[in-house]
């Protein structure tokens, strides 16, 4: 197992010297880190290459933290952040937040007549609806629309966008150097004073969006379906975009109550990489952040998922061609394991000398494109590790499954090549430097391993824990995890037209 | 902790491909410096930008017609290089649509003379380093990247693909089975069926920047094909490499004179003819009963960037259907909760036209409303021409935002390879902030109105049309295109 040949040690130590240059030690002449009083933490990495920087606003909450009943709340208030403040985006902001409190008070009343289980008055129904539409349109007409995110591309701004996932929820753009003050007091305004206006027309937008990228999108409806089915009690079984039965239901004072819990300073990171000088930005950046107050921390507690005891299988028959996709339940990223996982990842999928390449495309000429991966649907929590793969035509999804079966038998059964080993350690360094390339990438590395760790430096320690991988540990981690009573199953086998079944919720 | 991207995640704004954020110079907001706690942000100062010269790459032009630009980046010990090669998919047989893409393919994985593809695979990756070829509309390409200690070793391999290609017959079969694969699922996704579907209205479904690849016009390809392909095309003075990294000048030039100068120079290319014929305005619909949301495309033939309209037109897409800002995100996303997607503008090229096209998608219910939102958008340019306010924002947009065309040393060795490409001057870039600044509000109402004709669009409509809030025919006459994929050749593949 420890044997290495001299070729391999001398080609790491050659990497080791290559990489000098971008290791903890340089990086840590240029990263300021700052943990203001309200908990929140900042960290600036200068990097002088253009007069311009990007940042990363990292929020330690994702859609896992929806309420029962009110899926897609964390997407949703994601989409209002973008909606302005007391101060931006309104012509009379006093008068708006009456208005804007009447009409949570006609929704309540109207969707408190749509929910009854018995007794619904239509008429009344249709009445309070009217009244709810009365009271947006009179709100509606102190909004300045878009103004928010109309400041940012007039300043510059570029690639200015957001999104949620299962674990986060995250913002970022880019701007000219010049702007870096604007941007403190627009990232930390819109997390003060946030203004959850035009929220229901906001709201058919994201509904449009779960038409988009689920219900009108094959891959989009199975995996929905096949999170469901793997995961029974953890929210990782719900959808990050919501179930379309709660996005038609809930307030924005619920996306409120989501923010007040889970946007506190202590659960937030901002990391900001570019042309910025550490000791005149710092104090700008504290002077707006330092106004978010501070608050305790949100409960973390989740249903842990119970260990899977016998396969699990969905299957769905659609207009499209098949599809071959299965997982296998994993521990969370804070696993010891997790670095012989990413090593399983990149021996199995990573170019044309990974193995599910070789066998299933190159050698067997079984699928289009196969590959496995970790981390499916989040990695905070337990999660999954899956292989997919598209076969080609005239070739079924069970000869695919079979064909991955057998790869993952050899990796149970025998050790991987040293000239593999060495492959994979060599291209996480590399990996490393080539993400170290631009502010972006910078910026949305060093604020996750900010959050995820707690250390910003872990980003180049991960390169440590794959260098200690050994073929032992593949082995013994691929017959822990990949067993058919820990798998489940989900495919898409084509339908002739008329098969189908109409898609999506109900509108 | 590695991700992936099949995780799911929703994002807040979409962008649109077409409407190409142009950018331009940067003219600061400036207020008076008041250094004081800002109250509000329009108190907040905003410094000068410090200057910003970017360095420009060093162009080589060698005997043999070849264009070399070298352009040093000291930040990582990383070398990356591209080969843009003349001749792409417009310049193949129609009997042969996909050569170009196929081509880029067996490049690569059919290895060389020397070594096998396979072989190459294993030699790359166990020094983390891509030596990848593709095939385009206007070129065909060869890009390396690699850690610096490793240059001559993969720049060798680079060259020798360059030269000596195999294209071995086990890769193009190979090559062949995948392109079968993607013919059959070319109708599984609504903006797959969209995109294509559109571009043929747009260009002509026989236009070579339009048409796709069939099941027999892939089964047609030879390996003779490739090796015919290769000696024309992949020659010398067809040829632009850009090499940026950590590297110096000098060295870097003699290693590449060394390997490059004694290549002969290859015949001249003739220009392919390209004809547009684009579709009769009117509806256009194709039927998907599997969706519950509409995509709505309305083209036309848009223009090139060497257009003297063409600064006007970016002032023009950036106030109409670009970011945050523009008519049609406020309209149909925010004002009327349509669409999450929705977008457009006049579409320009280098080398050929671009596609005027003002798209949006929408639940099946709202598809007829949806089309007519966006036809009072097009119709109000008469009406209400774009304001000086909206130009100044989208002005301010372009200009601020210019520095992002020219940030890092690759970008900029990517913009210098593109005019060279396309015949465009050098300085191309430089002048665009000094243009649209020029921009006034007669140059852009006079755009629209040369450009933008609602009665001259072909609006296609792609969606579950039994669920639709009214037939599309309540608009007008409705041709249904018909996108049943022709089965392969008798010889199955």
């Amino acid at each position: 197992m420890k044997r290495r040949s001299l070729k391999l040690i001398a080609s790491v130590l050659f990497l080791a010297a290559l990489a000098a240059a971008q290791d903890v030690a340089s990086f840590e002449k240029r990263v300021t880190v700052k943990k203001l009083p309200n908990g929140l933490t900042i960290i600036l990495c200068e990097r002088r290459e253009a007069p311009v920087f990007s940042f990363f606003t990292l929020v330690d909450a994702g859609s896992a933290q929806d309420p029962m009943g009110k899926t897609g709340l964390a997407h949703m208030f994601e989409h209002m952040a973008f909606k302005g403040t007391d101060t931006i985006g309104t012509t009379n902001y006093p008068a708006e937040k009456l208005a804007l409190q009447k009409v949570e008070l006609s929704y309540a009343a109207y969707i408190a007549e749509r929910d009854k289980p018995v007794g619904r008055d239509e008429a009344k129904l249709k009445q309070l609806e009217k009244t709810w539409q009365d009271d947006i349109a009179a709100a509606q007409k102190y909004v300045v629309p878009n103004q928010f995110g109309k400041i940012i591309e007039q300043n510059g701004g570029r690639d200015l966008n957001a999104f949620t996932d299962y674990d986060e929820t995250a913002y970022h753009y880019s701007l000219p150097a010049n702007r870096l003050e604007l941007w403190a007091y627009l990232e930390s305004d819109r997390f003060l004073h946030p203004v959850l206006r035009e929220f229901y027309k906001e709201r058919n937008v994201v509904i449009e969006e779960r038409r988009m990228r689920t219900d009108s999108y094959p891959i989009g409806r199975l995996l929905e379906q096949f999170n469901a089915a793997a995961f029974e009690a953890h929210p990782y079984h719900r959808p990050t975009v919501g179930w379309m039965s709660d996005l038609n239901s809930f307030s924005a004072t619920d996306a409120e109550h989501f923010f007040h819990e889970y946007y506190v300073p202590s659960n937030m990171v901002v990391a900001v990489a570019g042309d910025v000088n550490a000791s005149t930005a710092m104090p700008i950046l504290e002077k707006y952040f330092a106004r978010l107050p501070a608050r305790s921390k949100p409960d973390e507690t989740t249903t842990v998922e119970p260990p899977q005891n016998s396969e699990r299988r969905v299957e769905l028959k659609e207009q499209t061609q098949p599809l071959y996709l299965e997982g296998y339940h994993r521990p969370g990223y804070l696993s010891k394991d997790d670095a012989v996982y990413d090593a399983i990842t990149d021996l199995m999928s990573d170019g044309r000398t990974s193995r599910l390449y070789r066998a299933l495309v190159r050698d067997k000429k079984i699928a289009a494109y196969s590959a496995g991966f970790t981390g499916l649907p989040g990695i905070k929590y337990p999660h999954l590790f899956a292989f997919y793969a598209f076969p080609l035509p005239g070739h079924s999804t069970q000869e695919v499954a079979d064909a991955i079966h057998a790869e993952i038998q050899r990796l149970k059964t025998e050790d991987i090549s040293d000239a593999e080993l060495k492959m994979i350690k060599t291209r996480a360094k590399a990996n490393l430097i080539r993400g170290l390339a631009d502010n972006e990438g910078l910026a949305t590395n060093l604020a996750t391993y900010q959050t995820r760790y707690g250390d910003w430096r872990e980003l180049f320690r991960s390169v440590d824990r794959i260098e200690n991988v050994t073929k032992a540990d593949i082995r013994r981690v691929a017959n822990a995890t990949f067993n058919d009573t820990n798998r489940t199953i989900g495919v898409i086998e084509t339908a002739p037209p008329q098969a189908s079944a109409p898609r999506g919720g109900a509108q | 902790m590695k991700t992936h991207a099949m995780k799911t995640r929703t994002m807040n704004l979409y962008r649109p491909a077409l409407p190409v954020i142009l950018a331009v110079l940067l003219t600061a907001l400036t207020a008076p410096n008041s250094f004081a706690q800002a109250k509000s942000w329009q108190q907040i100062p905003t410094p000068p930008l410090p200057a910003f010269h970017p360095a420009q790459p060093k162009r080589i032009e060698l005997s043999n017609g070849m264009v070399i630009f070298l352009q040093e980046d000291h930040e990582l010990p990383l070398i990356d290089g591209f080969a843009r090669i003349r001749g792409g998919s417009h310049d193949e047989p129609a009997a042969k649509v996909g050569l170009a893409n196929i081509f880029g393919r067996v490049w690569r994985t059919g290895g060389t003379k020397n070594q096998t593809g396979d072989q190459l695979d294993d030699f790359l990756e166990v020094r983390a380093a891509k030596v990848e070829a593709s095939g385009g509309p206007d070129s065909t390409s060869m890009s390396l990247s690699c850690l610096k200690g490793d240059f001559d070793d993969v720049f060798q391999v680079f060259v020798d693909l360059l030269r000596n290609p195999e294209f071995r017959a086990d890769k193009l079969d190979l090559a062949q089975k995948q392109a079968y694969d993607a013919i059959s699922r070319r109708n599984d996704e609504i903006d797959d069926i969209a995109g294509r579907e559109s571009t043929k209205l747009a260009y002509g479904a026989e236009n070579p920047y339009a048409r796709q690849p069939e099941y027999s016009t892939i089964a047609a390809i030879t390996r003779q094909d490739l090796l015919d392909w290769h000696g024309k095309y992949v020659q010398p003075n067809h040829m632009i490499l850009g090499i940026v990294g950590d590297f110096d000048s000098t060295a870097m030039e003699a290693k590449l004179r060394a390997a490059f100068e004694s290549w002969p120079r290859g015949s001249d290319l003739s220009d392919t003819e390209v004809s547009y014929t684009p579709a009769k305005p009117g509806y256009y619909q194709i039927a998907k009963e599997d969706v519950n949301q509409t995509s709505i495309q309305m083209v036309a033939l848009g223009t090139t960037r060497n257009n003297p309209d063409y600064y006007a037109i970016s002032v023009f897409n950036q106030a109409f259907g670009g970011g945050f800002s523009s008519r049609l995100f406020n309209d149909i996303r925010t004002k009327r909760g349509l669409a999450y997607s929705v977008g457009g503008g006049i579409g320009t090229n280098f080398g050929h036209p671009g596609i005027l096209e003002f798209a949006a998608a929408t639940k099946s219910q709202s598809t007829v409303e949806s089309i007519k939102a966006l036809d009072e958008d097009i119709d109000n340019l008469k009406n209400q021409p774009i304001t000086e306010q909206e130009i100044k924002q989208a002005k301010d947009a372009i200009l601020n935002a210019f520095i992002f065309r020219l940030d890092s040393p690759d970008k900029v060795l990517g913009e210098r390879m593109t005019y060279e490409f396309y015949g465009y001057p050098a300085d191309w870039l430089d002048k665009l902030p000094a243009e649209i600044q020029k921009v006034t509000t007669a140059d852009v109402k006079r755009v629209a109105e040369k450009y933008v004709h609602r009665d001259q669009l072909a609006v296609l409509v792609v969606g579950n049309t039994k669920e639709f809030d009214q037939p599309l025919s309540s608009l007008g006459t409705v041709k249904e295109i018909d996108i049943t994929i022709p089965p392969p050749p008798a010889v199955a593949k």
